[in-house]
């Protein structure tokens, strides 16, 4: 199956409007790109979006606490994780980098603290 | 009042323990000046960073994409491995143009502290409601962007739920995202000019992927709701950013961001009779980040408003080695040139140079966006360097550097230019 879609491809800040045709989920033509940082763009955000998510757990004995994914996580499973971390809460100290959540909603990627607390 | 009944005296003092202090500290013990101290007004240091949870800082720097108190552990740590000291919960009310820093703290009571020499590093504020001027009522839910960053990242706290952000820079972006993960419903995005200030990746990964509207010319008119806000009037505006009436419509909201531009905070510069740049609102510099008043140095978002905190810590760099060598007796002192905006340029920071040394970066900003662009850098009207760019956008600084031969070719004032690619 054909279809086609616009993205904006946001490696740099030309943010060429790209049109990407896929064929059974696989990119098949990439238009609008300037360059081929463009067309690499455009097969990882229309095949396997992924984000990296960013926010803050609770603390039980002080102030919130920034904590990150250590790499990005399926874009889909964005508001999943952050339905579970909302129930979590740490108490201090916690130090940079240990992991606050291992495997997030089996995305495979572990939730880890951005600072210490 | 408690006070420290004698004058402290070190070599330097740094005012402002975000960034721009750390990174200008810890170049300066570097350069083998021993007694300094740095002076912060909030309880911890990192400055705004702290709040700033996403990732996105250090790509330049680091190579990696950290989240703002990741960047700023990186220099925290340093400042402690270096053992430099530091007061915080200091907040520093004046200084003098011969370098003496009064400061004030629940600890110390008032300080005064008679230094070699001060880097300026206070950061910048945000503009409020006042300085763009919305009519209507004064209810509460009315914040701006980065005060509402600091309720929901530091103390935990969301300040409404249903939402309106004005102004789509960086942190607009970033807090509209922010807030719908948090479960907020962002009702739209709106900027007065026809283009966003922000990045294109902002645009995409906070607004696009939530399907948060971004309304391009478009603003606040009136404020509504007598203890609570109930609601905003929008309107699009015209090639004069003008609200047109027939265009007016009601969002019912119950919290407003305004994300409308930084102010460099100044009023300490002031006081010392630094001269401020009209335009950047910071201090008029030379290339070691020297201010009009000798001694005294000014980096970071005090300076001009960056959009990258790995520039403020490369400029933070250059004036903590140049305060080094001013305290050694070395600072290099050269008849200076101005370095100006041309057409197409907002401003040029340094805006005064001396010619001397190997090379030289000069940071400008473009005052709109221009494709297939042209910059061109001359001096006293002879043509020093050209260089062609994709995109300049009035959002992301731009930088030129001239080489050795070139600065020897330097003999009037430099300007900048942005022109179209002919
Ligand atoms: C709300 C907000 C969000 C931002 N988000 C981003 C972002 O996402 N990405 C990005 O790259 N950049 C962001 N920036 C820009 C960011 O400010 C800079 O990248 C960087 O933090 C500037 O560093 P600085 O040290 O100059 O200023 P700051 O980080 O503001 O630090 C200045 C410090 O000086 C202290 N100070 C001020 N006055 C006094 C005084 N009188 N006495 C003692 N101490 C004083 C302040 O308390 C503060 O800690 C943001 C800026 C703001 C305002
Ligand atoms: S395709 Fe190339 S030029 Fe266009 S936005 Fe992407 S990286 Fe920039």
């Amino acid at each position: 199956m054909k279809e086609t879609r616009q993205i904006t491809c946001i490696r740099c800040p030309m943010g060429c409007l790209l049109t990407v045709e896929l064929t059974d989920g696989a990119v098949t033509k990439v238009e609008g790109n300037l360059c081929r940082r463009g067309e690499e763009y455009a097969k990882m955000e229309c095949v396997h979006p992924t984000r990296m998510l960013t926010t803050t757990v609770r603390v039980s004995n002080g102030a919130p606490l920034p904590v990150r994914s250590r790499e990005p996580l399926p874009k889909d499973a964005v508001f999943h994780c952050m339905e579970v971390l909302k129930g979590v809460v740490v108490t201090a100290p916690v130090a940079a980098g240990s992991v606050i959540v291992a495997d997030i909603c089996g995305t495979g990627v572990d939730m880890i603290a951005s600072t210490s607390a | 009042m408690k006070r420290e009944n004698r004058t402290i005296h070190v070599s330097l003092v740094v005012v402002g323990g975000g960034p721009a202090g750390l990174a200008a500290a810890i170049r300066c013990r570097e350069q083998g000046i021993e007694d300094l101290l740095i002076l912060e007004r909030g309880p911890r240091l990192g400055g705004i960073l702290r709040q700033c949870v996403h990732s996105g800082f250090g790509v330049h720097k680091f190579n990696e994409e950290l989240t703002g108190p990741e960047y700023a552990d990186r220099y925290i740590d340093r400042v402690r491995e270096l053992g430099i000291p530091y007061r915080c919960d200091t907040m520093v009310t004046d200084i003098s143009a011969d370098h003496v820093v009064t400061c004030v703290s629940e600890e110390h009571g008032l300080t005064r502290i008679k230094a070699g020499a001060v880097i300026l590093a206070m950061g910048c504020r945000e503009r409020s409601r006042g300085a763009v001027r919305i009519p209507g009522t004064r209810p509460a839910g009315v914040y701006t962007a980065g005060t509402a960053q600091l309720f929901v990242n530091l103390k935990g706290y969301m300040p409404g739920k249903r939402v309106v952000v004005l102004g789509s820079g960086d942190i607009g972006l970033i807090m509209a995202r922010r807030m719908r993960l948090e479960g907020a419903e962002v009702k739209a995005v709106l900027e007065l000019m026809p283009y966003s200030g922000g990045l294109k990746r902002n645009i995409v990964q906070c607004l696009e992927d939530f399907d948060i509207p971004l309304l391009l010319s478009h603003t606040v008119t009136e404020i509504h709701g007598e203890n609570r806000l109930t609601g905003v009037t929008i309107a699009r505006v015209d090639e004069n950013l003008r609200p047109i009436e027939e265009t007016k419509e009601f969002i019912d909201c119950d919290t407003l961001l305004l994300s409308v531009g930084l102010i460099p905070e100044n009023e300490l510069a002031r006081a010392a009779g630094v001269e401020l740049d009209p335009v950047t609102g910071g201090a008029v510099v030379d290339e070691h980040r020297e201010t009009s008043v000798g001694g005294i140095f000014s980096c970071g978002n005090v300076l001009h408003v960056h959009d990258l905190v790995d520039y403020v810590s490369e400029e933070a760099e250059i004036a903590g080695e140049s305060a080094a060598l001013y305290l050694k007796g070395e600072l290099p002192r050269r008849q200076t040139v101005a370095a100006r905006a041309g057409n197409g340029v907002r401003y040029v920071v340094p805006q005064r140079i001396s010619g001397g040394g190997e090379e030289l970066r000069l940071f400008f900003r473009p005052d709109q966006v221009c494709r297939g662009a042209m910059i061109s850098v001359s001096s006293g009207g002879e043509l020093l360097r050209v260089r062609n760019r994709r995109i300049v956008t009035p959002g992301e600084m731009e930088s030129i550097v001239l080489k050795e031969e070139e600065l020897r070719r330097v003999h009037g004032d430099i300007t900048i230019e942005v022109g179209l690619k002919s």
